[in-house]
């Protein structure tokens, strides 16, 4: 058994990726990893905190570290927002004493005191690096063999690292795809941007980019995206509609969390995984997955 | 003349003083952010451009553009840049500092999103996504709001729409607080 201090992170706790941190969990329990929620943990503010207060964002991410510290496991996430927020208070803090002594300052008026002790971690890389591509395969009980597969890892999670992929040709997904059983296609803007909460404020720029990624996928193959993070799943999938709209295309490509895709392999039932969730239907990679049942 | 050095230096100062502004000096002008940014072409001036005129002391020009606002912190001419400078921090540096000066943007509705949502985080400790879409859309623009009525009805319809959000113990978000106070205190550097 593996224990790690998890971290949802607001969109997966109540926001619109629930059935990211549903799928997440249960993928976890089934590779034998306990996930322990951070007791009391804070929003991680995300790119809107720190284009506003720099050192509030800082301390946002101490908190929640410091809160992690008492346990001392590695803190995981689903999310790539919530992991680079993270992530960035450690590399942020080490370089800059100077910084780190402020953010202590304010610390110490909830009680608190960061010390870099814990590292923080993607779900991504705990599923590949710490349990391993052939303990995911040992787990496979559906084939998934028809199946074609864009890995979409977007930006975070790869950059500006340093992380545990290249960080414009990264490579983790395709094999874990591979391990599952299906295949990954080509995808050149694998790493590129959806546009991420820029859908809000100025929704046309985000459709753009979000057009290309669609288009790329889908005439390089594939059958459906994964994604390992919440807000490109909104753009890709709940904004996909509005892409059609925009561009006059007509793309019905189902969208769906890597853990999802990991959960349908290990053949837990789909309620569990949250497909219901996906605005663009899965079925069609529900009937590949259920047209194979693996022996032994 | 000296007057106009002095006011660069200034502003140089200035941002060097957050955490992530720092290494503006180092910026050899390659044009390696610019021609890997995937909004560039939606900014009034792309990013290599901005930081040259941030050196030149051009405070206001820099501040009340819309350029660090179409930044999505993709991070991809951070991992390109030669110089290791850290544009996208550099981007959330000035518009923290445009934030502070009250010089933000209005041609572009992302200042008022990034401050809804700051307010959210800073007021509850949490990010209750409905209730942040209603805010946003209330201090932008109400009627916009109606070109979501499809994407909403098939979030609802998927159970991708929550109404309620957890909350933080009240004594969790009564040392968040004292914290942010401590660190708006503190300033930036």
């Amino acid at each position: 058994m593996k224990y790690y201090t998890y971290y949802p992170g607001c969109s997966c706790e109540d926001g619109t990726a629930t059935a990211y941190s549903m799928s997440a969990i249960a993928v976890s329990k089934a590779l034998d990893i306990e996930l322990i929620e951070l007791e009391d943990w804070n929003c991680c503010g995300s790119s809107p905190y720190n284009s506003i207060d720099e050192l509030g964002s800082l301390c946002l991410g101490a908190r929640n570290l410091s809160l992690a510290e008492k346990k001392g496991l590695d803190v995981v996430t689903p999310c790539s927002s919530c992991y680079i927020m993270l992530d960035r208070v450690n590399h942020h803090l080490k370089e800059s004493p100077k910084v780190k002594a402020k953010v202590n300052e304010a610390l110490s008026a909830g009680g608190l005191e960061y010390k870099g002790t814990v590292k923080t971690r993607h779900m991504l890389d705990i599923f590949v690096n710490d349990v391993g591509y052939d303990a995911i395969k040992s787990k496979v009980k559906k084939s998934l063999s028809e199946l074609k597969v864009a890995p979409y890892y977007g930006c975070q999670v790869v950059r500006p690292g340093p992380s545990f992929d290249n960080p414009e040709n990264p490579q983790t997904m395709e094999r874990l795809i591979e391990s599952l059983g299906a295949k990954a296609t080509p995808f050149p803007l694998k790493a590129r941007c959806c546009g991420g909460s820029l859908v809000i404020p100025e929704e046309s720029v985000a459709l753009d980019l979000t057009y290309k990624l669609l288009e790329n996928a889908v005439s390089n193959g594939a059958e459906c995206i994964i994604t390992v993070c919440p807000l490109c799943q909104v753009n890709l999938d709940i904004y996909q509609g509005k892409v059609n709209r925009k561009f006059k295309s007509n793309f019905k490509i189902p969208v769906l969390f890597f853990t999802q895709l990991m959960g349908i392999a290990f053949g837990i039932d789909n309620k569990t995984l949250g497909l219901g969730k996906c605005v663009v239907s899965p079925d069609k990679v529900l009937a590949k997955s259920s047209a194979v049942e693996k022996g032994g | 003349m000296e007057t106009k050095e002095k006011t660069s230096s200034t502003f140089v100062d200035e941002i060097c003083s957050i955490p992530g502004g720092e290494k503006i000096r180092l910026c050899i002008q390659c044009g390696t952010c610019s021609g890997s940014c995937p909004n560039a072409n939606k900014m009034e001036y792309a990013p290599r451009q901005l930081f040259a005129m941030a050196r030149a002391g051009m405070r206001d020009e820099v501040l009340s553009s819309n350029s660090m606002w179409y930044c999505a912190s993709c991070y991809l001419c951070t991992v390109r840049c030669p110089r290791d400078i850290k544009p996208t921090d550099l981007m959330h540096v000035l518009e923290c500092l445009a934030s502070r000066h009250g010089l933000s943007t209005k041609k572009n509705k992302t200042p008022a999103m990034y401050q809804t949502f700051s307010n959210l985080v800073y007021g509850t400790g949490g990010m209750p996504e409905m209730g942040f879409m209603m805010r946003f859309y209330l201090k932008t623009n109400p009627f916009s709001a109606l070109s979501m009525i499809p994407t909403a009805f098939g979030m609802l319809r998927h159970g991708r729409l929550s109404l309620k959000s957890r909350k933080l113990k009240p004594e969790a978000q009564r040392q968040l607080k004292a914290i942010l106070d401590k660190a708006k205190e503190l300033g930036g550097s």
